[in-house]
């Protein structure tokens, strides 16, 4: 039988992930059912928001290998679009929440536009220093009301303007379905074209270039998609909450919030960010309320301890634990094939 | 708007940008040696300058007097983030720029964390030491000494590390520089040249710090403002040049300067992410820099 | 440009009776190093041509410049009439040139059928077509019974296939191969010629490179000399090895593969 005709690891691998998947979405929508403590739903919405969001900055920081540290610009230009668009001219949140989208993933292709010229280290800082650029303007910025923010008025129970005047659940399956359609997008992205690119570039540009592969389209293409799925998240978080200021939706803290749960659960990986997210937003919650509530810092102190054993005992993120490889394995900073196969053990060791 | 106000602030803004210098001085060596941006690099300051306000309030010494021994103690910090994390993060053969950035990054949150824990998140400030509440006056010109002195000690911090560029030290830190893989051929130890690195690049914070730490104000989140700044800086200067983040330094100190003067005091940071934004589309190695 | 039969006019009077590429003039120098001198040589369709010379005879700078790696700093390289010179090697692979690496550059972290499907997709933009297309390519190439297996793990001249499988993916009109039978085993390196054989057969123009002449004798049907950046001889293998010009050039560089 010839390699043709039988289904290749590709193909199987594939599907597994869409079983997986859609078992995992059957039980994230079973799930809250019988738990009907209003602060652990709360707690759910807040775990499905960041694994969407940080599924989003993966397609961008773990498959396609630019590092951003400035995320919390996406979330907030779509938290604000969507925000303004229903305060100023009454366009309900669902359909604010795509034209956020596409403003965050506009805004995404204008910051990769110069910055991807840029190699590892200086993206991240320019993505950092965009991000505070933008902070600091929306926070004497008149229009969307400076540092005051902008409050969401309740005006009737509905799913068209994403509002419940009391019920968590509600937005259970929101930010679910939010969480479903970035993994989802990032499945469908991973095993296309793109992927394959972004892949091959993070290996060997050179060989890549020799295949006719051209770098800076994939690095836009990826950052549209990320930002934009990320800008998506950021008008949804507003509905939840009802509020939105510059510094929830633009601080370095949110943008920290957003990469890291895919670093933590594995960058580069489908399952990554829901894992990481998973485990990181009830240590973060928790610590803040018991441990860093009068201000102590113990709770920056764990978050920060956190960081920085994962990333030296447990780069390849929580999944490896699983046996899941990362795709982001092709970093080889040093030498041609020789670094390149002990690299590659490492991460078949988990294969 | 008279011509000696225009003129003190903008001298203001210069002293003020030779600490920037200074501090960016020691990011830049760092990663010129070993392509590791320090993420931690405002918290170092932040360290050199609670290290300061403790010694004085402890034994009551004066901060000039500290210069030294906050410098020594910030070169054992360096030393000692290089062989316990930096060390091991460069060993890391999966995703290896994603465990410097994050390993960097979550040192810094940690080290907030642990200043807010130790000194609470107050603002200090030390206001009687020897500089304290002093002016220099020239003609109608009034600037805080503090300030000048901060200015002046910086720039000859600077001098010393361009000296030190010199030595056969400063040689083998450029050669591991231009090729990290072939010194081990000619006998330099990497490794120790790179401990001592981050060494020097911690302890030229420390001074900047303590300078600082004389009319500035102390608290666990002030070195943000400072890296921030620090960043802008060298990539304005060049990553791994020294005279571009001199230049660059004091170019910025203006620039924020004159931007509060004349636009506002509060959007002064716009002024200089704007000339990072140009710098980055016309010249993204920035003025002296090496890609 | 090209008319139907996919021949363009030559802009440039030919050497050989209806060549592919044509190389005019071709100098390039780094710094003070020269590395090219005028060189001069066209490339017919479907054959195989061998470029040899000894170390630093700018067999690479060559090579490079004519897969778009390197720009000439003068002179003209010629694919069917368009100039590729100076397009970069992104553009050339567009418009039909396919190349090997000297040390070779798999994809680690992906498989044999991944490292090929990102060939594949030069032509194509969906996945399953890709696939197709690479899985043929594969099969072509011998490695069908190592689709799945990480690139890593191939032995040398699995490797090397991959490197060939990759570049034929591509769908070029001309392979250049890079040192491809170096190093080789006997028997591997009668494999490696059966497989370019096999690739000349399928219409494609293969220019081979290598510093030793021995290996590539019974499969070229040309060769091209260079020595010190100049182009030495041109002519039939046999003639090449009588010659006297070309012996004294490698005598002083004798190189046991």
């Amino acid at each position: 039988m010839s390699a043709a005709e039988k289904p290749n690891a590709i193909i199987r691998r594939r599907r597994r992930e869409l079983v997986v998947g859609a078992v995992l979405l059957l039980a994230l929508a079973l799930l809250p059912l019988p738990i009907d403590n209003v602060y652990l739903r709360g707690l759910m919405v807040l775990m499905l928001l960041y694994a969407g969001l940080s599924q989003g900055w993966n397609i961008l920081g773990g498959y396609c290998g630019q590092i951003s540290l400035g995320h919390a610009v996406y979330f907030g230009i779509g938290a604000y679009t969507s925000a303004m668009l229903f305060t100023t001219l009454g366009i309900p949140s669902t359909l604010g929440m795509f034209a956020g989208g596409a403003l965050a993933a506009l805004a995404a292709l204008l910051v990769g536009w110069p910055c991807f010229r840029l190699s590892g280290h200086y993206y991240a800082i320019a993505t950092l220093v965009v991000s505070m650029m933008v902070l600091l303007l929306m926070t004497n910025w008149d229009f969307v009301n400076a540092a005051m923010g902008i409050t969401i008025p309740f005006r009737a129970e509905s799913w068209i303007q994403l509002q419940f005047r009391v019920a968590v659940l509600p937005f259970h399956y929101v930010m679910l379905a939010y969480a479903a359609v970035a993994w989802l997008i990032a499945w469908v992205v991973e095993g296309s074209r793109w992927g394959f690119i972004w892949r091959a570039v993070k290996d060997d540009v050179t060989a890549a270039q020799s295949l006719a592969v051209r770098v800076f389209p994939s690095k836009m293409a990826a950052a549209a998609i990320s930002g934009g799925i990320t800008g998506v998240g950021g008008a949804l978080y507003t509905q939840y909450v009802g509020f939105i200021d510059s510094e929830s939706g633009f601080g370095l803290p949110l943008s920290v919030l957003i990469a890291l749960p895919a670093v933590v659960g594995g960058v580069g990986t489908l399952w990554g960010p829901f894992l990481g997210a998973a485990v990181l937003i009830p240590v973060q919650q928790l610590t803040v309320a018991w441990l860093g509530s009068a201000g102590n810092g113990i709770d920056l102190m764990i978050y920060g301890a956190l960081i920085m054993s994962l990333a030296l005992l447990r780069p390849q993120g929580l999944v490896s634990l699983f046996g899941v490889r990362s795709q982001a394995g092709g970093d080889v900073t040093v030498g041609e094939e020789v670094v390149g196969e002990t690299a590659e053990a490492e991460v078949v060791d988990n294969a | 708007m008279s011509a000696a106000i225009i003129a003190q602030v903008a001298i203001g803004g210069l002293l003020m940008g030779l600490v920037y210098a200074l501090v960016a001085a020691g990011l830049s060596l760092i990663f010129g040696l070993m392509d590791v941006v320090n993420f931690a690099h405002g918290e170092l300051l932040m360290l050199a300058m609670y290290a300061t306000l403790t010694l004085h309030q402890a034994i009551g010494l004066d901060p000039l007097v500290q210069l030294p021994l906050v410098a020594m103690l910030l070169f054992g910090v360096g030393v000692a983030i290089y062989r316990g994390l930096i060390a091991r993060a460069l060993g890391i053969r999966f995703n290896t720029g994603m465990a410097q950035v994050f390993v960097t990054f979550g040192l810094s949150i940690f080290l907030v964390g642990t200043a807010q824990l130790v000194f609470g998140s107050d603002f200090r400030a030390i206001t009687d030491g020897v500089l304290s509440n002093q002016t220099l006056a020239l003609g109608k010109i009034v600037l805080p000494l503090s300030q000048v002195a901060a200015g002046l000690v910086c720039l000859l911090a600077f001098a010393a590390l361009v000296l030190i560029s010199r030595t056969e030290f400063g040689r083998a830190l450029e050669a591991t520089r231009e090729d990290r893989d072939a010194v081990a051929l000619i006998g330099i130890d990497r490794d120790k040249v790179f401990s001592i690195g981050w060494g020097i690049g911690a302890a030229t914070v420390g001074i900047a710090g303590v300078m600082l730490a004389n009319f500035y104000y102390i608290s666990p989140t002030v070195g943000a403002n400072f890296a921030l700044i620090a960043y802008v800086t060298v990539a304005l200067g060049g990553f791994g040049s020294l005279l571009g983040a001199l230049i660059a330094g004091v170019l910025v100190g203006l620039v924020e300067a004159m931007t509060a003067l004349f636009i506002d005091p509060s959007l002064k940071q716009v002024g200089i992410f704007a000339i990072y934004v140009m710098v980055l589309m016309v010249r993204p190695r920035g003025l002296f820099g090496r890609l | 440009m090209l008319d139907a039969t996919g021949v363009g006019p030559p802009e440039v009077d030919p050497i050989v009776p209806d060549p592919i590429l044509q190389v005019r003039s071709v100098s390039k120098s780094f710094g003070s190093v020269t590395a090219n001198v005028d060189v001069t040589f066209d490339v017919a369709r479907g054959e195989i041509l061998g470029l040899i010379g000894p170390n630093g005879a700018g067999k690479s700078t060559l090579f490079n410049s004519i897969a778009g790696a390197e720009t000439p700093d003068s002179g003209e390289i010629l694919l069917e009439g368009t100039r590729i010179s100076g397009l970069g090697a992104v553009a050339c692979t567009q418009l039909g040139i396919g190349r090997t690496f000297q040390v070779v550059r798999s994809f680690n972290s992906m498989t044999v059928l991944e490292n090929v499907m990102v060939g594949a997709f030069a032509r194509v933009t969906r996945v399953h077509p890709a696939m197709a297309r690479a899985l043929e390519v594969i099969e072509f190439c011998g490695l069908g019974g190592q689709v799945d297996a990480p690139a890593h793990a191939l032995t040398p001249s699995g490797k090397r296939r991959l490197e060939v499988a990759r570049a034929l993916a591509t769908e070029p009109r001309l392979l250049l191969l890079d040192e491809m039978l170096t190093g080789l085993t006997p028997s591997e390196a009668q494999a490696g010629m059966q497989l370019v054989r096999a690739v000349r057969a399928r219409g494609i123009t293969i220019i081979m490179v290598e510093h030793v002449m021995e290996v590539l004798l019974p499969l070229i049907d040309r060769a091209v000399v260079l020595h010190l950046g100049r182009k030495l001889s041109e002519g039939s293998p046999q003639a090449m090895v009588r010659n006297p010009e070309v012996i004294r050039a490698y005598l002083g560089d004798r190189y046991v593969a």
